[in-house]
């Protein structure tokens, strides 16, 4: 049993995660530097906005925010199972070099496979998931040892090695591929939230509705390995079998989010454990945080990046990684 | 010192060394893009003939190949110390944030000052590996009850992300992207003898530094408390150690960009034919080093020649097998 007490408080930050992701939303489509006043926010939003007015708000400002809120939210569920798969609160989807597989199949895919411009992004997620995952097998069989099962720590250290080995083999991509295309990976790369209509949102979200649910539900199994592959085995878990199962389903939220995003670290560490420091380390309780602040963090870092360094802006997966490099070694020095 | 037998002794390896420094180097003026004869390549490096392909070899080839010798020598040295002295098999100057600081560095440099020569950038990239390996193992330092290998490797990565991440946001800024990337992923493309003047006595320095201390580095890389009881000013021996790290890896950034695993894999290749003793490790790194990366430049010239292929994502990709079969043997450090 929960007890009622914690199960309150909980609800009480979730509320509190929903009015500051609503506020910060709001916030985006304010003071991004462009015409629309204060003022005129809240009765466009209610339909009585000019054309161009409704154009700026619903076409270009809000899928950005919905996309950055999705990709976090899912940034942080594959970091939130990681952590737990690997017992390890340093693992995140950017560090562990599934991201870099990622983004290299959608370099390969971008380069080499022509498909028609308006069917490409729904296959990017796709391309991402597949570079993705061989990367992760890649990662699981090197770091597993057929005496001492797979130890988180080498688990993270082969994933770096990996994901720098890769950032070669991306540069070796781009250096033969022409300058127009080029743009667009280096783009990429850097984490510039590009996909930005409505049809981006529709690639990414059939991949979070399935997904985010099934995490929530997978909770149990979570806390269960969390504890250790003893006790694991002592209930009656097919310890390998869902393990596998569970790397599967976070290697595809961070590949799904990673496609329409770019190279975002880091989200994946922060918010698992802002969210277990808030209300502690069962799955249940945390995860939902977890999910939402990440969401949260990564529209935040996408409206200062987008308007404090204005006009150009400054990638969102920079600005994350400017915020989340620091917290990473803090939470080194303090493990 | 202990005599193993095991081991083929030092003298042979080193003639075998210089011999594959030799072929290495003939190949690298020899093939590339032009097509030259052999008795060309000949003419070009005795300096006879003054031919337009000879000319070539001479302003282009020649001048790549010796900065590729002193790159590879001072990255494979600078990796042997850093490993001796923190008793890390994974220590690497790209791993343990140096370059990515000379990266950012450069970038900041090219920012404020667009107009800065070759010196500059030389200075620059010193004070920024100085200041990325600074952070790297002061974080280290921090932690009282000791890092493992592992973590200091960890912690590596995140600084270099950190760094990174400041480089591309003042090389998008400041819209400098280009000339930052032709520094940090341009290999050896354009570098001529002007710039190998100012480099090489850079290297040189740096190298006879690391064959001077080579014996202390031995001894610090038993046990710290042998080094202490042996009579050593620890202290100022790492100090000195940790200089010519910066040295030598500043120099080579500034020619070459970011070469990742080369310092990490090279002086193990050697371990296992040399042992450990680094008066003996640290010269046959110096030339191993020189040969690896003479070779990997070939290669980034002749893959997809007349175009060039990054040598830094060659040795990139080149150095991921060897960092994993490192991870998995050295399993006592985990």
């Amino acid at each position: 049993m929960i007890d009622p007490a914690i199960i309150k408080k909980q609800r009480l930050i979730i509320l509190t995660l929903f009015l500051t992701i609503l506020i910060t939303s709001l916030l985006n489509l304010i003071i991004a530097n462009s015409t629309l006043s204060i003022k005129r926010i809240i009765p466009i939003l209610f339909g009585q906005g000019t054309f161009k007015e409704n154009f700026v708000i619903f076409s270009i400002r809000l899928p950005r925010i919905i996309i950055t809120l999705l990709a976090g939210m899912a940034l942080a569920a594959a970091g939130s199972i990681l952590q737990s798969l690997t017992r390890n609160d340093l693992a995140d989807p950017g560090i562990i070099g599934i991201n870099s597989g990622a983004g290299f199949a959608v370099a390969l895919f971008f380069l080499y496979f022509p498909v028609q411009a308006g069917k490409f992004i729904y296959f990017l997620p796709l391309a991402a998931f597949t570079g993705a995952l061989v990367t992760a097998i890649l990662i699981y069989l090197f770091s597993y040892n057929k005496n001492n099962g797979f130890q988180a720590i080498k688990l993270i250290l082969i994933g770096v090695g990996f994901s720098t080995a890769l950032s070669g083999a991306m540069i070796v991509l781009i250096s033969s591929a022409d300058k127009t295309k080029v743009e667009f990976i280096s783009r990429w790369l850097a984490g510039d939230i590009w996909g930005t209509d409505w049809s981006f949102v529709l690639a990414i979200l059939p991949w979070i509705l399935v997904l985010l649910p099934l995490v929530l539900y997978k909770s149990n199994s979570l806390n269960i390995l969390a504890l250790g592959n003893e006790v694991a085995v002592g209930l009656g878990m097919n310890i390998k079998k869902e393990q596998i199962n569970l790397l599967i389903i976070a290697v595809a939220l961070a590949a799904s989010a990673v496609s329409i995003t770019g190279g975002i670290a880091f989200i994946g560490l922060m918010a698992p454990h802002i969210a277990k420091s808030l209300i502690g380390k069962r799955n249940q309780l945390y995860l939902p945080v977890a999910i939402l602040t990440g969401g949260w963090l990564l529209l935040l870092a996408d409206t200062i990046g987008k308007n404090i360094f204005a006009p150009q802006g400054i990638a969102a997966g920079i600005m994350v990684a400017i915020i989340g490099a620091p917290y990473f070694i803090y939470l080194i020095t303090v493990n | 010192m202990q005599k193993n037998n095991k081991r083929i002794s030092f003298s042979y390896l080193l003639i075998i060394a210089l011999l594959f420094l030799l072929i290495s180097f003939f190949l690298a003026v020899r093939f590339g893009a032009a097509e030259v004869s052999f008795k060309q390549t000949w003419q070009a490096l005795s300096f006879s003939g003054n031919i337009e392909e000879i000319i070539i070899l001479q302003e282009i080839r020649i001048p790549r190949a010796i900065a590729a010798i002193f790159v590879g020598a001072a990255l494979a040295a600078a990796g042997a110390i850093m490993q001796g002295m923190t008793r890390n098999p994974l220590a690497d100057p790209g791993l343990f944030g140096l370059t990515a600081g000379a990266n950012l560095f450069l970038a900041i440099t090219l920012a404020i000052f667009p107009a800065i020569d070759y010196l500059g950038t030389i200075l620059a990239s010193f004070i920024g590996a100085a200041i990325g390996a600074g952070l790297v193992f002061g974080i280290a330092a921090f932690n009282q009850k000791g890092f493992s290998p592992l973590k200091i490797v960890l912690a590596g990565s995140a600084v270099s992300t950190f760094l990174y991440a400041v480089t591309r946001a003042i090389s998008i800024y400041f819209k400098i992207s280009k000339n930052v990337t032709m520094w940090t992923a341009g290999g050896l493309v354009g570098v001529g003898w002007s710039q190998l003047k100012l480099i090489i006595p850079i290297i040189i320095f740096g190298l006879a530094g690391a064959f001077l201390l080579a014996r202390q580095l031995t001894i610090l890389s038993l046990k710290e408390e042998i080094a202490i009881g042996l009579g050593q000013k620890v202290f100022r021996t790492k100090i000195m150690l940790f200089l010519i790290i910066i040295i030598l890896t500043g120099a080579a950034v500034a020619v070459v960009g970011n070469i990742v695993f080369l310092g990490l894999m090279i002086p193990h290749l050697v371990r296992t034919f040399a042992g450990r003793d680094y008066r003996f490790v640290m010269p046959l790194s110096a030339l191993t080093g020189s040969i690896f990366m003479l070779l990997a430049d070939l290669l980034s010239r002749t893959l997809n020649a007349p175009y060039e292929t990054p040598v830094v994502a060659i040795i990139a990709l080149l150095g991921l097998p060897f960092f994993l079969i490192i991870v998995n043997r050295r399993r006592r450090y985990f």
